[in-house]
């Protein structure tokens, strides 16, 4: 079964069933990363460009793993290679990588609903890779396929998401995508940065960090961009380790089977101590290993042999 | 020039809510003026007979919030094409904004605006002057001499004062000459970086949000500044119930202040920016639903008395971008009077009331001639057709720019003729 779409912009929209044959395709494509030789020729001819208008280490690695594990053929272009230092603007660089006849676009850009724009236009598929505060879709599969694993469902779950909530689109993607699965969403946070209006994401709010963790069977801690310290969002990171960081102390409070994950990179000692990132409950290595499955499976269900 | 022929216009409704007129019958326009309103008019040997049974015949509306672009962007817009727009849309006469390149800060500049409009205008165009030079907050203009040149109110619009004690010198000085002061108000450390309206859309679509507090605390300031000097000051975009209860308020203590609000925020909120439509991007920003409700009704009650469009035009260069870095501003005089004749068939708002804050509201709260039917006034009239569906189409619009919030919307009316001084500016083509 292929997927009903070409492109994959967000989680906003996508049914449950289609997030539950993505997790499945991505968990049944894991074991080709453990093979002696960690290759099949499914995506053979096939081209993905990476598009990477922001900087991006983790996220266009795993792609390129991803990728390259299928046999497809990749090229890179990031902020500081492309055109866009040259004034061209989004669609005419994307119209000409278009001329070059790739399959798929995967992209990051630091505007929210880059991806949206470049989707009118080109009519090639396109996997955001993270777009401004908006959506980073394939992180939010990823920690689904990562709790499913470690719990067994999603259904009935409670997460809770700590941190920078107004600026992560990892929280919007886990927030969108858990709530269609069944989960149950609680946010906390300093209230600098938690959105206006963010109980109409279909969340809770906690009230404290013992309320935030004391109910979870997960908890997904936000990095914390120490660019927003310039904006004044926060007095200083001493109190905000103190007041919104996850330490063994908080963990006490936590259920006995509570797992805890992070996007990364972790900023150890701010939001994430790390006797915890280092703890019996941390998944973040799971996370990685299952980042290269999920983008696997995307790639396959949208280009591959059996794509629309 | 040589005066037109005189024009007949027969059996339309005549329409006119600064005298109250609402009746049926005929209106002669002679040498530029109304020559007669009412009853059975015998036209005159040369006149040219016009049967308007079944429509409308207003006075021509007058915009007072308009960006002209010209000079320095005349790929976005010229003052040819600019009023050819306002022609279409029923206008006869249009206030220009300050910000063009060069700033519209020194008599040279208003004369250069006027001359071009004397010649390749469809509209009266009445420039209005900057308070600071360069729009750069920081000394006034030279507003006694850009009245002289022509100018008929003072604003920084886009780029608002931020230091009040300037802007109260600006007030107490444009009083002393009688020159309204208009204010876009907006407090720019709240409303930095935001791209629209803060609500639940923004933080869906992960955009950064401008409050409505950013508006509303900026006017209750220029209001305070108002009733402190007592300027005749009036309040550009009103686009938040906060603004218009403000208002609301600075009238009842007698302060001689005026407000407008602006077609899309009337017919839109922050739900239809969709997914990134850079086309719904503005600046006071779509606001909420909540918020469009008071805006209307501030408009029904006369708190608010006129709708300006602020007509922003901006090419593809500036609005086919990544929604955070796409320009603020949509076009509206092509589509002005239609979004009005929508909430009158929604029952928002009465046919006279509708017409009303597009001819004699705004013609009072600048001083303008014209905005009414009045024997021996200016030959401005719009002729429109309240009942005859039409669909917007970005290509078929007379602004060089296409960026309307309202393409593909199907609007209840619009003008048919358009008459400037007794010229006709426009006549809508009857398609077969």
């Amino acid at each position: 079964m292929s997927l009903s779409r070409r492109n994959l912009l967000g989680l906003e929209g996508i049914a449950a069933q289609e997030i539950s044959h993505i997790l499945d395709t991505a968990e049944s494509l894991k074991e080709i990363s453990f093979r002696p030789i960690r290759k099949v020729p499914t995506l053979r001819g096939k081209t993905i460009v990476h598009f990477f208008y922001e900087a991006s280490t983790r996220t266009r690695t795993s792609f390129e793993l991803a990728a390259k594990r299928l046999s497809a053929d990749t090229v890179s272009l990031s902020a500081s290679t492309s055109s866009l230092t040259k004034g061209e603007t989004l669609i005419d660089t994307a119209k000409n990588l278009l001329a070059m006849s790739p399959d798929c676009i995967v992209m990051r850009h630091s505007q929210s609903g880059a991806p949206h724009l470049l989707a009118k236009h080109i009519p090639c598929s396109i996997i955001n890779a993270g777009d401004g505060a908006h959506e980073h879709p394939t992180q939010g599969l990823l920690d689904m396929l990562t709790i499913r694993q470690a719990k067994g469902r999603l259904d009935g779950l409670k997460v809770s998401i700590i941190g920078d909530i107004t600026h992560s689109r990892v929280a919007r993607s886990d927030i969108i995508g858990l709530n269609t699965m069944g989960s149950q969403v609680t946010v906390f946070g300093p209230r600098t940065l938690l959105p206006p209006a963010v109980e109409t994401l279909g969340v809770a709010v906690a009230g404290s960090m013992e309320e935030a963790v004391s109910d979870a069977d997960v908890i997904i801690m936000l990095r914390v961009q120490q660019e927003r310290l310039t904006d004044v969002l926060f007095p200083t990171l001493r109190e905000y380790a103190q007041r919104f960081g996850l330490g063994l102390g908080q963990m006490k409070a936590a259920k006995k089977d509570v797992v805890v994950m992070h996007p990364g990179p972790i900023n150890r000692g701010v939001e994430m101590a790390p006797e915890v990132a280092d703890g019996p409950w941390s998944l973040i290595l799971d996370q990685v290993a299952n980042g290269v499955a999920v983008r696997m499976a995307l790639l396959y269900l949208l280009i591959g042999p059996e794509a629309a | 020039m040589s005066s037109p022929r005189p024009i007949l216009l027969k059996g339309g409704r005549l329409l006119c809510p600064a005298s109250g007129l609402d009746k049926t019958g005929d209106l002669l326009l002679a040498k530029g003026r109304v020559e007669a309103v009412g009853g059975k008019i015998t036209p005159p040997k040369n006149a040219r007979v016009i049967d308007c049974a079944g429509l409308v015949v207003a006075p021509g509306f007058i915009d007072v919030h308009v960006h002209l672009r010209e000079p320095g962007h005349e790929y976005k817009e010229t003052i040819a094409s600019g009023t050819r727009a306002a022609a279409a849309g029923g206008f006869t006469a249009v206030c220009c904004m300050p910000n063009t390149e060069p700033v519209n800060d020194s008599a040279a500049v208003t004369e250069q605006i006027l001359e071009r409009a004397a010649k390749e205008g469809s509209a009266r165009v009445y420039p209005i002057g900057a308070i600071s030079p360069g729009l750069e907050g920081k000394a006034l203009t030279q507003m006694a001499e850009l009245k002289q040149a022509g100018c008929v109110a003072v604003t920084d619009d886009g780029h608002p004062v931020s230091d009040s004690r300037l802007l109260r010198r600006a007030m107490e000085y444009a009083a002393g000459f009688d020159l309204p002061v208009i204010c876009h108000s907006e407090d720019l450390a709240l409303s930095a970086g935001g791209a629209m309206h803060e609500g639940p859309t923004a933080t869906r679509l992960g955009l950064p949000g401008i409050p409505a507090q950013a508006e509303v605390s900026a006017v209750e300031r220029d209001l305070a500044l108002a009733g402190l000097t007592g300027a005749r000051v009036h309040i550009a975009h009103i686009s938040c119930a906060g603004s218009m209860e403000a208002l609301k308020r600075a009238k009842a203590a007698g302060w001689a202040v005026s407000g407008e609000t602006a077609p899309h925020y009337l017919a839109l909120c922050d739900e239809d920016v969709g997914q990134y439509d850079t086309h719904r991007k503005m600046n006071p920003p779509l606001r909420s639903a909540a918020d469009r409700k008071a805006v209307r009704r501030g408009l029904k009650a006369g708190v608010i008395e006129a709708v300006a469009t602020d007509h922003a035009p901006h090419s593809v260069l500036e609005k086919e971008l990544e929604f955070g870095l796409a320009a603020f501003g949509v076009t509206g005089l092509e589509t002005s009077l239609g979004i009005l004749l929508e909430l009158v068939e929604g029952g928002l708002l009465t046919l006279p009331q509708a017409v009303e804050r597009l001819t004699a509201g705004p013609a009072r709260l600048l001083g303008l001639p014209g905005g009414s039917l009045a024997s021996g006034g200016p030959a401005d009239v719009c002729v429109f057709d309240p009942a005859a569906p039409w669909t917007v189409d970005p290509d078929k619009m007379l602004s060089l720019s296409k960026n309307t919030p309202f393409a593909g919307r199907t609007l209840p009316g619009r003008a048919k003729l358009t008459i400037c001084g007794g010229r006709v500016t426009h006549q809508l083509k009857e398609r077969a």
